[in-house]
């Protein structure tokens, strides 16, 4: 297994303009998460919430190499992979708290956001559940020609699922459109994944003729180098690939998991907080290239924590499903 | 009548014919599973579609039910609809996490914003001698969840309606052939037709009893039938054909009308199938009946492979027969 230091760096030529937007993207997801938090704290929203928060590099440069019509499938940890793929900050609000006006009509909850028009597949709560459904999505992009390509992010966790091997082998014998994006923070829930994971990550995807990369997951500049490079090769019609990402998630499984330190150690978390943030070095970055300095970025922290703020309210505000929608949409 | 109202199709080549014609119709049709084209599956019920089709049309899988059952339903829902083939309904232990937690929901959780348009087609069925894991018939397992739709043709006719329904169907559907069925002949219209799901078939009308069977236990209704009919006992046989949608209110006027009912279905009864309907007509006819209603499933054993024990396991028209007697009285 390569670790995170090892992975292949690669300095993404990014425009001003791009390099902004990532930065402004992955501070949307942080606020965003750190929203559903105190809502969570504040006991308004119902049933569990795992945030993404550290892992934002992954989702933002994955995404922004997409067009609006690619597909992606998500995790239970996966407001950060919608949000990067399009979905506006209301409506997901809406929908972690029940409510009518969600991308679900409430029927969906924190974990299967879903939005056709964003391309969204679907969050899935069943871990590497959702690997057929970006697999088929690839199927249907070659069949129609329509030139998508589908992506496909699971948790290291997903490894210890069968079917993973099963939808890489029949990806490459197709030669499909798809990418398979292993965030691996380390923890799969409560247990550090040298625990459950054995052998070599990276060659899980080579030993089925995937074409497979790591990449330090902390870094959105090289997450989206690497990200276009195998979006590229997927549109054209070159097969599969399988993109190891190492990232760390900042708290704990879901909200409720506050006493770690039989996990891991406060130490550990510190470190990657200081000194391996995704956006705190992406702005160090900025500042240092002269794109932009630290005033224009506290501009747009400033600018999302309004978004997200209004965002929470309108959904605070928004009114529950009446119950006679219990039975609707069981079937189409 | 046009000469081809006659025509007569074996139930294999009605399925055949079902799919052939819907991939003409539609060209987001399309078909895997393990050994489905130039092998046809080991029933031969595929035989000549991916020469018809190409092998971009009918995919030959590897041995990977959960990862091509899972393939379907994301290709369902972003444009195509798949036919996904599971050889042996035994096998649908593998996809259980793709139909129940995946398919089955879909529509649902995503506020009715994404679809799932595929047919899984399986087998059920024993007596084949192929022992306890080739022989189960686990359709109940599915027609227990929300979002599924259930089909069970017990003739070459319903077969191809079905079918055809099934894959202009917006929602995943189960669809279950008794393997011992596919050599079995009747009449199949060339035309195109469907038949609509939840529409009971009343395959045999009577006046004293009620046979409520499902897929091959309709011929074995319908011998025992022919039975009871030598001691004076005139049965109604009825079909429900879809499992879900299920016609409640014929199981219920028919069980009205005999004051009795027996049903019959090849899965196990103990939570099944045969559980389901008798509750129903239970509740809907009860003021009705003569009788308690009876149900006759499998035996509650693995289906073992010695051919004197494995035919003792499913109803018979002869089990079906002295139930049907003893339950009108005629010792």
């Amino acid at each position: 297994m390569k670790t995170a230091e090892e992975a292949i760096k690669t300095e993404a030529a990014v425009s001003p303009e791009l390099g902004i937007r990532l930065y402004r993207q992955m501070v949307r997801i942080r606020l965003f998460e750190e929203q559903v938090n105190e809502l969570y704290m504040r006991a308004l929203m119902p049933g569990l919430a795992h945030l993404y928060i550290g892992e934002e590099a992954i989702a933002v440069g994955l995404c922004e190499a997409l067009k609006k019509t690619d597909y992606i499938t998500s995790t239970h940890r996966g407001h950060g992979h919608c949000l990067a793929k399009g979905a506006e900050p209301d409506r997901m609000f809406a929908e972690l708290l029940g409510k009518e006006a969600g991308y679900c009509r409430g029927k969906g909850g924190s974990m299967h956001i879903a939005d056709p028009a964003t391309g969204n597949l679907g969050a899935n709560a069943i871990v590497c559940g959702s690997a057929g459904i970006a697999t088929g999505a690839a199927l249907t992009a070659k069949r129609l020609k329509q030139d998508n390509v589908s992506v496909c992010f699971f948790g290291e966790g997903a490894l210890g699922q069968g079917v993973l091997y099963e939808v890489m082998n029949l990806a490459t014998l197709f030669k499909l459109p798809v990418i398979y994006v292993c965030e691996n923070n380390f923890y799969t829930e409560y247990t550090h994944y040298t625990e459950t994971t054995a052998g070599d990550i990276l060659t899980r995807g080579t030993a089925f003729g995937v074409h497979s990369e790591s990449v330090d997951g902390q870094d959105v500049r090289a997450v989206y180098a690497a990200a276009n490079r195998l979006v590229s090769r997927a549109r054209r019609g070159e097969g599969p690939a399988f993109l190891v990402a190492n990232t760390y998630r900042y708290t704990g499984h879901h909200v409720g998991d506050i006493n770690r330190e039989y996990y891991r150690s406060k130490q550990e978390e510190q470190e990657w907080k200081t000194k391996r943030d995704p956006i705190k070095n992406m702005g160090e970055w900025l500042v240092s290239q002269k794109i932009t300095d630290a005033a224009a970025l506290k501009k747009i922290e400033d600018e999302v924590r309004q978004e997200m703020k209004a965002a929470v309210e309108f959904a605070i505000a928004a009114p529950y499903p009446s119950v006679e929608e219990v039975d609707q949409d069981v079937y189409a | 009548m046009p000469e081809t109202a006659q025509r007569e199709l074996t139930f294999a080549q009605a399925i055949r014919e079902a799919l052939a014609e819907e991939m003409w119709r539609d060209p987001r049709v399309c078909i895997f599973g393990e050994d489905v084209a130039e092998a046809g599956t080991p029933f031969k019920v595929l035989s000549g579609l991916v020469e018809e089709f190409g092998a971009e049309r009918v995919l030959d899988t590897p041995i990977s039910e959960q990862g091509f059952t899972g393939m379907g339903v994301g290709a369902a829902m972003t444009g195509l609809r798949p036919v996904v083939d599971i050889m042996f309904g035994d096998f649908l232990t593998l996809t259980m996490d793709q139909l129940v937690n995946q398919a089955a929901k879909v529509h649902y959780m995503s506020g009715g914003t994404w679809k799932v348009p595929m047919v899984l087609r399986t087998t059920l069925g024993a007596t084949r001698r192929s022992a306890a894991q080739h022989s189960q018939s686990l359709h109940a397992w599915l027609c227990h969840v929300p979002g599924l739709k259930v089909a069970m043709p017990s003739t070459p006719y319903d077969a191809k309606g079905l079918l055809k329904t099934a894959i202009r169907d917006d929602n995943p559907v189960i669809f279950f052939e008794d393997k011992m069925m596919y050599k079995q002949k009747g009449r199949v219209p060339a035309e195109d037709y469907t038949i609509p799901f939840g529409v009971a078939d009343v395959k045999r009308e009577g006046e004293d009893i009620t046979l409520v069977a499902t897929s091959s236990m309709v011929d074995v209704a319908l011998g025992a039938a022919k039975l009871l009919e030598g001691i004076g006992v005139s049965a109604e046989v009825i079909d429900p054909r879809t499992m879900w949608p299920l016609d409640e209110k014929t199981l219920v006027e028919s069980a009205k009308k005999t004051s009795r009912a027996i049903v019959i279905d090849e899965g196990y009864g103990r939570y099944g199938v045969t559980g389901e309907v008798a509750s129903v007509i239970a509740e809907g006819a009860f003021f009705n009946l003569e009788a308690p209603v009876k149900r006759m499933g499998a035996m509650h054993v693995p289906i073992p492979f010695s051919p004197p024990l494995e035919d003792v396991t499913v109803p018979t028209e002869q089990t079906v027969f002295e139930a049907a007697r003893k339950l009108c009285g005629k010792a």
